[in-house]
């Protein structure tokens, strides 16, 4: 039993870096094919903080955008925009007077 | 008519070179009419590794600057009956041609020849779209590591947006025993990363470095597992149905163990 937990540490299947290799890979990737330079991002960064404050106040120095992958159900990754935009206080014209 | 394939791979050192050379022979060998041309102006290299550097008068660019006729360029090797070699010239640099003349000389160059390789140079710039303009398809070499491969993403990008979609792919200097240590992306990791057809696989090979200190390409060698690839890559350019070949190694003293212990003592197929 000790010696098949011996070869089980040598044959572990998580951690391979092939593995390691291809998420690197797929991530990089997409950037590399969306061909989207930091400026794009600033772009799309001030538009997003140009619409959304039309209704809420927000910290843009904490405004985060980047590019990013994400898991589906299915096991399959996809990629995302994903903003993470940290919410100062509500404006008036988005608060449920009803 | 003649078809004209650009080796290519974005990252230099991959085995463009090796693989112009190798697969034009075994072209030749299966009775074809091949003429290689070394794109690689100022870095040429596949004079040496086809072992015709001591033959060589003229050059790419001299024919393109009509100092010379282009059949006086074009050196007859005369172990492979059927294959040609046209080099890049040492003194010059990339931009001594420009795409139009490359086309220009592929079009002529069809009407004598069945195929027309050419090594296309490392880099994305100048070199490189020379060396594909006058393409109608393109392989592209990687070897599984991730600077290979994302280099080859790109490149595969770039002939797509130069009228050069679908092209093969070939992965070269595959270890077995890494991968299958779970230590290099296989053949399906590197196919569903990068989302191209396969056209082959070479295993990693000693006998490669051999041949090219020698000047003799692999494929002539019946014992090299590389210059069985390369020969079965030509079958498949030549509409063979090929299958890949077995690249299983040798079971180690210790895979034999851990098969033992874990009850699963099989033969391997």
């Amino acid at each position: 039993m000790a010696l098949l937990d011996f070869f089980k540490f040598f044959g572990k299947e998580e951690n391979k870096s092939k593995d390691i290799a291809k998420e690197r890979l797929k991530l990089v990737l997409i950037h590399d094919r969306a061909n989207v330079s930091p400026k794009f991002l600033d772009l799309i960064k001030g538009d997003i903080i140009k619409v959304i404050s039309n209704y809420m106040e927000i910290d843009e120095t904490g405004l985060d955008i980047r590019l990013s992958r994400i898991e589906q159900e299915d096991d399959n990754y996809t990629s995302a925009l994903v903003a993470n935009i940290p919410i100062k206080r509500m404006k008036n014209i988005g608060k449920n007077n009803g | 008519m003649g078809e004209v394939i650009v080796i290519t791979s974005g990252k230099g050192g991959v085995g463009k070179t090796t693989t112009t050379a190798n697969i034009g022979t075994a072209l030749a060998l299966e009775g074809k009419k091949v003429v290689l041309i070394d794109a690689d102006i100022g870095l040429r290299n596949l004079d040496v590794v086809m072992g015709l550097e001591n033959r060589i008068v003229y050059d790419l660019v001299d024919v393109v600057e009509g100092t010379c006729r282009l059949k006086q360029a074009l050196i007859r090797d005369k172990r492979f009956n059927g294959l040609h070699l046209l080099p890049a010239a040492q003194t010059r640099d990339k931009n001594a041609v420009t795409p139009a003349q490359m086309q220009k000389l592929c079009e002529e160059l069809k009407q004598h020849f069945d195929f027309i390789l050419i090594d296309c140079p490392a880099g994305i710039e100048q070199g490189f779209k020379n060396a594909i303009a006058g393409a109608d398809k393109a392989v592209v070499v990687t070897v599984p590591e991730v600077s290979a491969v994302r280099d080859a993403d790109r490149i595969i990008g770039l002939l797509a947006s130069n009228e050069l979609p679908n092209p093969l792919l070939i992965v070269n200097r595959l270890r077995m025993d890494m991968v299958k240590r779970g230590d290099m992306m296989d053949i399906d990791d590197t196919i569903d990363i990068l989302g191209v057809d396969l056209l082959g696989v070479v295993p990693d090979d000693e006998k490669i470095i051999v041949s090219s200190n020698r000047g003799e390409p692999a494929v002539t060698e019946d014992s090299s597992l590389a210059g069985q690839a390369y020969r079965n890559i030509a079958k498949r350019l030549l509409g063979e149905d090929v299958p890949l070949m077995n690249l299983q190694t040798e079971e180690t003293f210790m895979d034999k163990l851990r098969k033992l212990f874990s009850g699963k003592n099989k033969k391997k197929h």
